[in-house]
Order: structure tokens, then C-alpha cells, then sequence
């Protein structure tokens, strides 16, 4: 029997990623410790690169490995922001691993083999692809959840992840055999002809609703959260910084692909999953936070709430929609970049600081950082005319056009609620009595980052149909 | 070049706003300035081009934003109307930041001072630039919020945060009539870009819609809500209550915005949306009264106040009120061009005021001033040209608009015409007589100033002086040099498609050159009227004004106290509104929402926190336990509602 080798040339760029994490590796173990910061730098060029071999890649629909990897230009897109959140975040947490004596080579390579995991699951096009691309992601995240052997949060935010993420693994094994047992498939296109071909069975249902629940799980959406404010509390900063980014577009992206392509047909059911998990998290997301000191803690509610806000464009299940969804992805991953930067420069003599309180007197002690913070901030809440309110502009006007008129006007009415937290941290900065300053300047990375992020914040107004049409191209390539 | 004149102020706001304490005080300056002087000169070429050489422009800068059937781009619609408001703009502009040079010249912050004002100058140029009205609305909210900076630029200053906070506020709720007047319009012709929406306009005339549960006119409504936008920005009557206040900004600003540019936006927009104010004629009628009641009343109130800056405010009221009602009657071209000759000399009065202030150390009580004319004779020669151009001496330029603005009234031959017409006379009276009381108190008789600070009165610095020489040639002959084209035989030549009016043959356009001789002699005899008055109440007999301030308490004092507009305002909405407040805080806020919202759940989350020491706690149980109620309550919705 004759095997052929498998159409290589789609993956090249998740080829030259996994490359270039066993040579770091190779290097990192030779070289021993001192040569954390160089490969530091060499992952961030990695990761560029590997963007730019997704990008090289053109964006024509081809599958290999028998049709479980595709790639498409939804594909490219998601990769691309996941890349560039991952390289962002790598370059801002320099500083801080090595104030705390944890520079560790592993680190930049932990990043690089979730990110690779990333890349796979945006790719996968069965469900069996689909786990071992999630599967590589969380097992480097559960590590560097707990990268700071030495300090009990750290471990205890790696081990609750790891236990809660085992459980949401086992119900995604669990819905994906049902979902085989009924359709007689793992291939996504395979369930959508077999969903689409007979009445649809309650065993495909509550596999659906399975697998539903495992990558709701992985993009921390109510009431698949509760792992989130406790790890993004415990972990280091930097790795909470890279949890709140390329993470959550890889996962939205997940939970798009298969709800687009494995389950089209089925939109009534999966909508409404999609909404009623959209309204607890933006409703979650929103109340929780006000009550929130530490600022880790309420970014995670943060993040909770956001995710809320890009499943209403997924619930509206319309090409509109799914465009919606990727513009907030990819203006969500730039501001958080800028926020985490605020927060990672959060540091005294005494050590890192994490109260919320900490922050008054920013805008005299460091009045540039307390601008783009204020900026960030305002986009966050979604306030015209920064990023942050076209992100919420396109999947609202989308789940309007679907007729899902009660869902924008919950989110809508979240969003203020949501207002308030945010713009109390503006408060703080601008009102307070100040406290005293911070030291440690931010790196020149961070710089570059945090200026980055809030130009793209103030001057996405100015042309929001250039990110805008790249989306809907992205997202018209799954229908 | 028209992209160039929009964003140069706003690259010297950026670099100055970010960048100024390394570019330096200087530096940041000279930078701003050359900028907005260089913008100004396009503006001038702009002009020569755009309405002397009829080639009116429209330039797509980019597509901005699309969303299904919404679509818009960002453009720049370049006609008579814009290029008369670019150059007014950036003219003043240009003369501000120049004299802000000198005034602020002991202001430790001087870069935000200039970059607040050329930020200003950006909005204000995307306002008259706007092909749209969501470009008209960003520009129209820009300088509100570049305007509050500005009025609060000294903010250790009580009184002045508190000004720029009540121009915020009153501005919100003529925004909020803006805001629904372009909701109306998009609901009703699908688009909001100027071409579109006048193109559909006359297919609504006469035509009701349902509007909060009456039918009503369609074109009437939206008119009228966007006119209520215009009376807050242009500070017209019940909307009027902030601008007083905000002579609390440092006076270069006064001459600025509450002169020249923002207050002016009401009037261009009415203009620009001629084509639906032309079809609606009881809205027009609505803006002929308000504008004429403004006008006598912001008069009358002028006539007894003794804050420098406050008359001249006051006075810009007025004279906005006279805009206004020249629209009402349908003559655009004549309050545009009111508008333009305004621009002039009320600018030289604020920066002539500001002139005064500067030399008397920041002192702006003219009952503390008098006899400045020796110490300050260059100003006092200013301060002279800006006040007959205001109150219409022959030949100046306030002559040939103001004049033309009362005969276009009288033209109209019609009840709210001629009322506007009279109450236009008397407020003319009033005018010359408050503006030569300010000569008067200021410059004439004997000094009220104590003796140190009147002895180190100063004249101003070369750099505040040149300002006041280029807008003083304006005032004088601004109008005699524009008459012909903006509003002569011929003025449709002139506007183009700028402007529509509904009968352009035989409208008040062409009947206000043949008024009868007296109504033309008329506002010059209430200007000599109020000058010979205003001369024997503060030159010859100087007891007079305190025996009928005597006589006449009650008036006096209602005159005083601006009608007791602020104090009605006061007890009818903010104290009703404290008082809602405060209910709601007790009740709903401490009982209700306290109770169970942000302190509940801040206080559950607490708990919780603090119960999260260990790992041991089975807290992680809690977690997982959680995840599978999820799981088991949507496989359980499916299960019951049953599968679709």
C-alpha cells in the first residue's frame, strides 16, 4: 500500500513555529540560564515571522492532512492577531521576570508552543485536530500559570486551572464521541452534511451542547468562568497579561469555526446557547468587577464581560456578525496590550503593587501613562470615539439586523453598567490624592507597545473601514 | 489645500499637547501659531477660489464608516458658505493665537493654553467643513468639549470650572434637539449627507408623521429640534445662560469662541440647512421671534452690567439674536454676512477688552477703570473703531450688515417681520447706548482705579497690538468691501447652490434695497440717540444713572439679574433636580441598589475573597460544580423545550 505524504505547504507557518521552539529549547538547555533574555528576543522574532508566513500564505481555502486542517482567511486573520497579541505580550514581560528573578528560558518557549497550539486549533477542521491543538495550547498554559514555583498563588492558580481545564477537556471528549456516535463523523463538514441531511437528533444536541460548554470554558464566558479571577489573580502578571490576549481571540475563534462550520445547520439551537451565555457574561462581567480592588481581579471580569460582548456577534450567526466578532477580537487584543503595560509598571520599592488605589496620583507622577490609561480605559467602556466603541458598534448594529433586538439592548444596558468600573479607575488617576509614584520606568518595549496601543485606540475613528473590510472577508470565507 | 487647512491646527494641538514641554514655551508658540496663520492664508486663497471663482469643491478624504445599508464617507463639501466660514475661522484664529502670545505671556502653561486653541480650531473646521451630519455633529460636540477646556483652562479658578461646566450642561440639551433632529431626518430620507437628505426634502413638505404620539408636520419638527440645537451653541434665548458665565475663560477665548467661531455654528448650520428651514416656514417663524426676542433682551440686560467682558458678551447675544431673525425672514446671505463684518469687530472688542484687562493687571470691574484714555491711548483708538462698527456708524461695517439685517426684517411685511423689525430698532438704541457707556466708564472721566494700579497701567506689547490693527481694518471696512457681493442685486452669483431660497426672484432678498428712506435712517438715529444719552449719563451729568437706578429699583434690578433667568432656572431645575436626586439616592440608590447591586455584591464577593486562603477550602469543587450546573441546565433546556 502506497502512503503519501500529506500536502505540506499550508502549514508552513505552524512548521516553522514549532522549529523554531525546539531550537530556543535546544539553545536554552546549552546555554543554560543566562541566555533567557536573548531567547526572549528571538521568540518575539518568531513570532513575527511566523505572521508573516501566515500572510505570505495568501488566504485560499485548502485543506491537507485528509481534511483536517484548513486554511482560510478567517484562518489568517485569527492567527495573525493571535500571533501578534503573543509576540505584544512576550515583549512587555521582560521587566518583570527579570525584577523577579524568573527569567527563565522555559518561559518564551512555554508561549511559543501555546501559541503553535493556537494556530493548529484556528486551523482544525475535525474535532480530533481541533483537541490536540487545544490540548498543546492549554497543557504550555497550565505550566506557565504556575511558573512561579515559588510563590503559593502561582501554583495554586496553574493547579486550579489545570483541574478545571481536565474536567472542560473530559466534556469535550465527551460531546465530541456523541457527536461521532450520531453522525457517524469527526470532520466538521462531515456533521454539518449529516446535520443537515435528517431531522436533528437530541444525541447531536447534547453533544453540541457539550462541546459548546468546554470551549465556553476556554474563553471564560459565564458559567464556564469561575476559573478566571482566581487564576488571573494568582498567576504572574505577564502571564495573566498573555491569558487576556491571544488565549481569547484563539478560543473565540474556536467557538466560531465550529459553530459556523460544524453546525451551521444548526443555528436555532446553538444561538440560543450562544445568547444566553453572551447575556450572563456581559451581565457577570459587568456587576462583578464594581466590587473588585485588585485590578488583576478586575480585569478578569474585564475580559469576562468582553467575551460576553463578541458572542452577541457569534449569536447573531450572520456574516455581519462574525465580522463584528473579529474586529472586537482584534481591538480588544491591542488594548489590552496597553492596559497590561499600565499594570506591569504598577511597581514600588517594595515589590509589585495590585490595588486599584495604587493608581491615584498617576496623572502627576507619570501624566503620559496616565493619558493612554485613561484612553484605554474610555475604550474599554466602549465610549465614541475610541476603538473600543466601533468594537461594540459592529456586533451590536449586526445582532440588531438579525433581529436580536433584546440581546443589544442587555448589552447596551450592561456596557453602562460596565462604564462605571472603568471610568472609576480614571477617577483614581485623575481625582485622587496622590499616592506615591511608581518606580522602574517602563522598558523601551513597553513604551512601544503602550504608544501603539492607544494611537490604534484614539485613531481607529479616523478609518475603520481598512480593519473593517480585511474582517468581512475573513468571516464571508467560513459561509 | 482644503485637507491642509483642516488638519495643520490639529498637528500643532498634537505636537504641542504631547510634545510641549520639550519643544518649550516658545517653541510651541511660534508652532501653533505659524500653523493656524498659514491655514488662515489657504483659507484666503480658498475664498478667492471657491466663491469669487465659483468652483465649489467636494473632496472625499476617506470612507468612514460602513455598516449593511449604512454608509458614509468623510468629506470635505467646499461651497461660498464653508469658504466664508473657513476664512472667518481661521482668520480670527490666526489673530488669537498670535495675540494669546503677549496675554498669556506670565502663564505657566502656555503650550496646553495653544494647544487647546488650535484643537478648537480643528473641530471648529470640521464643523463648517462637514458634508454630513454626523461629521456636522462630531465637530458640533468637538468644540463644545474644546471650548469647556478652554473656559475652564484655569482651573484652580472656582468660578471657572464652574462656567465651563454650565456651558457643558446647557449645550447637552441643545444637543439633545440636534441629536433627535438628525435621528428624525435619518428615519425619514434613510441618509444624513447633506445632498441626499435636501435632495428628498421637498417630498416631505406638508407631509405628518407620528413624533411622541402626535402627528405632526415632519420638515416643522426636524427643524425645529435642530433649531433648538442652534440656540444652545448660539446662545439664544432660554439656551442663553452659559455664555455670560463663560467670560470666566481667559479673554482671548472670549474673542475666539464666544465671538467669532463656536457661537456662530447655530447660524451656519440654520444657513447650511436652508433647504429644510425654506420648507417649513413655522419653524421659520419660530426663529424670527426667538432671534428678535434675544436680541432686545440680551440688549437690555447689557445696558446695566459692569463686567467688561460681560457687556461685550452680552452684546454678542444680542447680535446673534439679529443672525438669527435675518434667517427667519429668509435672508440667509444677510445674517451670513452679519455674521462675517460680527466677526471683526466683536473680536476687536474682546481683544481690545483683553487689552484693558492686561494693562489694568487682570482687573475687570469698570466701576474700578475710568480715564484710561491717556494711559492706553492705542487701545482706546481700537476700542473706538469696534464700537461705532458695532453700533452701525456710517460706513463702518457693522453700517452695512446690521442696516441690512433691520430693512430685510421690515421687507418681510409680515407680523413676526415687523415685530422683529421694532424690537431690532430699540435693541439698536440699546447697542450704541451700553457700548459707549462701556467707552465712557473705561476710558473717559476720572480715574476709579487706585492710584498704584493706574499709574502702572501699561500699553500692550507689539504682539497684542498687530492683532488689533488687522481686525480694526475689518471692522471698518469689511463691509463696505463685501456689500455687493454677499447681499447686492447680484448675490445668487455669489452663493451658488450654497444657499437655497425658496423664491429667490421675489423674496425679501430683492425688496430690501427699496425700503422706504426712514427705515433706513432709522437704527443710524437710535445709534446718535443712544450715544448723546450714554454721553449725558456718564460725561456730563454723572448722577443721573444713580437717581434712576433709585427711581426705578425694580427694573433696575430685574435688568441687573439678567431677568432672573439663572435664578429661575435655578429653582425650577437644578433644585427640582437635587431634590429627584436626592430621593433617589436615599431610596433607590442607598436602599434598593446598595442593598442588593454594587455594595451586595461587592460586599458577597468580598466574603468569598476572604474565604479563598487555601486550597483546601473545596472551593475548586465549588468551581467545577458550577461548570456542570451549566452544562446540565442547558442539556435539560434542550431536553424540555424540546429539539427544534
Amino acid at each position: 500500500m502506497m502512503t503519501t505524504m500529506p500536502d505540506l505547504s499550508p502549514l508552513y507557518a505552524e512548521l516553522f513555529l514549532a522549529g523554531a521552539a525546539l531550537v530556543l529549547l535546544m539553545l536554552g538547555v546549552f546555554r543554560g540560564e543566562q541566555s533567557a533574555r536573548s531567547i526572549s528576543g528571538f521568540a518575539v522574532i518568531a513570532l513575527i515571522a511566523t505572521a508573516g508566513l501566515v500572510l505570505a500564505g495568501g488566504g485560499e481555502t485548502v485543506t491537507t492532512f485528509g481534511g483536517s486542517f484548513i486554511s482560510d482567511q478567517f484562518a489568517v486573520y485569527m492567527k495573525v492577531v493571535s500571533l501578534l497579541g503573543a509576540a505584544m505580550i512576550l515583549v512587555i514581560s521582560g521587566p518583570y521576570m527579570q525584577a523577579e528573578k524568573m527569567d527563565r528560558f522555559e518561559y518564551p518557549v512555554l508561549i511559543l508552543l501555546a501559541t503553535l497550539g493556537m494556530c493548529l486549533m484556528i486551523s482544525a477542521n475535525d474535532l480530533i485536530a481541533l483537541y490536540m491543538g487545544l490540548e498543546l495550547q492549554s497543557l504550555a498554559l497550565y505550566v506557565i500559570a504556575a511558573f512561579k514555583r515559588n510563590s503559593q498563588r502561582s501554583t495554586e492558580a496553574g493547579l486550579k486551572y489545570f483541574v478545571l481545564g481536565a474536567l472542560s477537556s473530559g466534556m469535550y471528549l465527551y460531546g465530541a464521541s456523541m457527536l461521532y456516535g450520531f453522525t457517524g463523523s469527526v470532520g466538521f463538514e462531515g456533521i454539518a452534511q449529516s446535520a443537515a441531511a435528517a431531522e436533528v437528533s437530541g444525541g447531536v444536541v447534547i453533544g453540541l451542547v457539550f462541546v459548546a460548554a468546554a470551549l465556553a470554558f476556554k474563553i471564560s464566558a459565564v458559567p464556564f468562568h469561575m476559573w478566571t479571577p482566581d487564576v488571573y489573580e494568582g498567576a504572574p502578571t505577564p502571564v495573566t497579561a498573555f491569558f487576556a490576549a491571544a488565549p481569547k481571540a484563539a478560543g473565540v475563534a474556536l467557538v466560531v469555526r465550529v459553530m459556523i462550520d460544524a453546525f451551521g445547520t444548526m443555528g436555532p439551537q446553538w444561538q440560543q446557547i450562544m445568547i444566553v451565555v453572551s447575556i450572563l457574561s456581559m451581565a457577570l462581567g459587568a456587576f462583578a468587577a464594581i466590587g473588585q480592588t485588585n485590578i488583576k481581579r478586575l480585569m478578569a471580569y474585564s475580559s469576562i464581560g468582553h467575551m460576553g460582548y463578541a458572542l452577541v456577534g457569534l449569536a447573531a450567526g450572520t456574516v455581519e456578525g462574525i465580522t463584528g466578532v473579529l474586529v472586537y477580537m482584534a481591538i480588544y487584543v491591542v488594548m489590552n496590550g496597553g492596559v497590561w503595560v499600565c499594570i506591569l509598571s504598577m511597581r514600588r520599592a517594595e515589590g509589585m503593587v495590585e490595588n486599584i488605589d495604587d493608581l491615584a496620583g498617576l496623572a502627576k507622577n507619570n501624566p503620559t501613562m496616565a493619558f493612554a490609561l485613561a484612553v484605554l480605559m474610555f475604550s474599554l467602556a466602549g465610549i465614541p470615539p475610541m476603538a473600543g466603541f466601533f468594537g461594540k458598534f459592529y456586533v451590536f448594529m449586526a445582532a440588531v439586523d438579525a433581529g436580536l433586538i433584546t440581546l443589544a439592548v442587555i448589552g447596551l444596558v450592561t456596557s453602562v453598567v460596565g462604564a462605571f468600573y472603568y471610568i472609576r479607575i480614571v477617577k483614581v488617576i485623575y481625582m485622587d490624592e496622590p499616592a506615591a509614584a511608581f518606580d522602574a520606568p517602563a522598558s523601551g518595549g513597553m513604551r512601544v507597545v503602550l504608544l501603539g496601543s492607544t494611537a490604534f485606540t484614539i485613531l481607529f475613528v479616523v478609518a475603520p473601514s481598512s480593519l473593517v473590510e480585511v474582517a468581512g472577508k475573513a468571516a464571508a470565507s467560513l459561509f | 489645500m482644503i485637507s491642509a487647512i483642516v488638519f495643520m491646527p490639529l498637528i500643532g494641538a498634537i505636537l504641542v499637547g504631547f510634545m510641549g514641554r520639550r519643544i518649550g514655551d516658545t517653541g510651541s508658540m511660534i508652532l501653533t501659531s505659524s500653523l493656524v496663520v498659514l491655514a488662515a492664508i489657504f483659507s484666503a486663497i480658498t475664498l478667492a477660489d471657491v466663491a469669487f471663482g465659483h468652483n465649489p469643491q467636494h473632496i472625499v478624504v476617506l470612507e468612514w464608516m460602513r455598516s449593511g445599508d449604512f454608509e458614509l464617507d468623510w468629506a470635505f463639501k467646499v461651497d461660498t458658505l464653508t469658504a466664508v466660514m473657513l476664512f472667518v475661522v481661521t482668520g480670527v484664529s490666526s489673530l488669537v493665537h498670535i495675540y494669546s502670545i503677549g496675554y498669556m505671556s506670565d502663564d505657566p502653561h502656555r503650550p496646553r493654553f495653544f494647544a487647546y486653541l488650535s484643537l478648537f480650531t480643528f473641530a471648529m473646521l470640521m464643523l463648517v467643513t462637514a458634508d454630513n451630519f454626523v461629521q456636522l455633529f462630531f465637530g458640533w460636540e468637538g468644540v463644545g468639549l474644546a471650548s469647556y477646556l478652554l473656559i475652564g483652562f484655569w482651573f484652580k479658578k472656582s468660578t471657572a470650572n464652574a462656567a465651563a461646566m454650565k456651558a457643558f450642561i446647557v449645550n447637552r440639551v441643545g444637543d439633545f434637539g440636534f441629536a433627535l433632529g438628525i435621528f428624525a431626518l435619518f428615519m425619514v430620507t434613510g441618509s444624513v449627507e447633506f445632498d441626499a437628505v435636501f435632495a428628498q426634502a421637498a417630498q416631505y413638505q406638508g407631509q405628518s408623521f407620528n413624533f411622541l404620539g402626535y402627528d405632526v408636520d415632519i420638515l416643522t419638527t426636524i427643524c425645529l429640534l435642530l433649531f433648538v440645537g442652534a440656540m444652545g451653541k448660539s446662545a439664544q434665548l432660554f439656551l442663553h445662560t452659559w455664555l455670560p458665565d463663560a467670560m470666566e475663560g481667559p479673554t482671548p477665548v472670549s474673542a475666539l469662541i464666544h465671538a467669532a467661531t463656536m457661537v456662530t455654528a447655530g447660524v451656519f448650520m440654520v444657513a447650511r440647512c436652508s433647504p429644510l428651514f425654506e420648507l417649513a416656514p413655522v419653524a421659520l417663524e419660530f426663529v424670527t421671534v426667538i432671534g428678535a426676542t434675544t436680541a432686545i433682551f440680551a440688549a437690555s440686560v447689557g445696558l446695566v452690567q459692569n463686567d467688561i467682558k460681560r457687556v461685550i458678551a452680552y452684546s454678542t447675544c444680542s447680535q446673534l439674536g439679529y443672525m438669527f431673525f435675518a434667517i427667519g425672514v429668509g435672508a440667509y446671505p444677510v445674517a451670513i454676512f452679519h455674521l462675517f463684518t460680527h466677526a471683526f469687530f466683536k473680536a476687536l472688542l474682546f481683544l481690545g477688552a483683553g487689552s484693558v484687562i492686561h494693562a489694568m493687571h487682570h482687573e475687570q470691574d469698570m466701576r474700578k477703570m475710568g480715564g484710561l484714555w491717556k494711559t492706553i491711548p492705542f487701545t482706546y483708538a481700537m476700542m473706538l473703531i469696534g464700537t461705532v462698527a458695532l453700533m452701525g456708524f456710517p460706513g463702518t461695517a457693522g453700517y452695512f450688515s446690521k442696516d441690512a439685517v433691520l430693512e430685510v426684517a421690515y421687507a418681510a411685511h409680515s407680523g413676526v417681520g415687523n415685530y422683529a423689525f421694532w424690537m431690532g430698532i430699540i435693541a439698536a438704541f440699546m447697542t450704541s447706548f451700553y457700548s459707549w457707556r462701556l467707552i465712557f466708564m473705561t476710558f473717559h472721566g476720572k480715574t476709579r482705579a487706585d492710584q498704584h494700579t493706574f499709574e502702572h497701567a501699561h500699553e500692550s506689547p507689539l504682539v497684542m497690538l498687530v492683532p488689533l490693527v488687522l481686525l480694526s481694518i475689518g471692522a471698518l471696512f469689511a463691509g463696505y468691501a463685501f456689500y455687493d457681493s454677499f447681499v447686492g442685486h447680484h448675490f445668487q452669483e455669489f452663493w451658488g447652490d450654497a444657499i437655497f431660497i425658496a423664491d429667490p426672484e421675489n423674496g425679501v432678498m430683492h425688496h430690501f434695497h427699496d425700503v422706504p428712506d426712514w427705515v433706513k435712517r432709522l437704527p443710524i438715529v437710535m445709534g446718535g440717540i443712544g450715544f448723546v444719552t450714554a454721553w449725558l449719563f456718564y460725561i456730563k451729568i454723572t448722577s443721573i444713572p444713580g437717581a434712576l437706578a433709585k427711581q426705578f429699583e425694580p427694573i433696575y434690578q430685574f435688568l441687573l439679574n439678567k431677568w432672573y433667568f439663572d435664578e429661575l432656572y435655578d429653582l425650577i431645575f437644578v433644585r427640582f433636580s437635587k431634590w429627584l436626586g436626592e430621593k433617589l439616592w436615599i431610596f433607590g440608590d442607598g436602599k434598593i441598589i446598595d442593598g442588593l447591586g454594587p455594595d451586595g455584591v461587592a460586599a458577597s464577593v468580598m466574603q468569598v475573597t476572604k474565604r479563598v486562603v487555601a486550597l483546601q477550602t473545596g472551593y475548586l469543587y465549588h468551581y467545577a460544580f458550577a461548570m456542570l450546573i451549566g452544562v446540565v441546565g442547558l442539556v435539560t433546556y434542550f431536553l424540555v423545550w424540546g429539539v427544534h
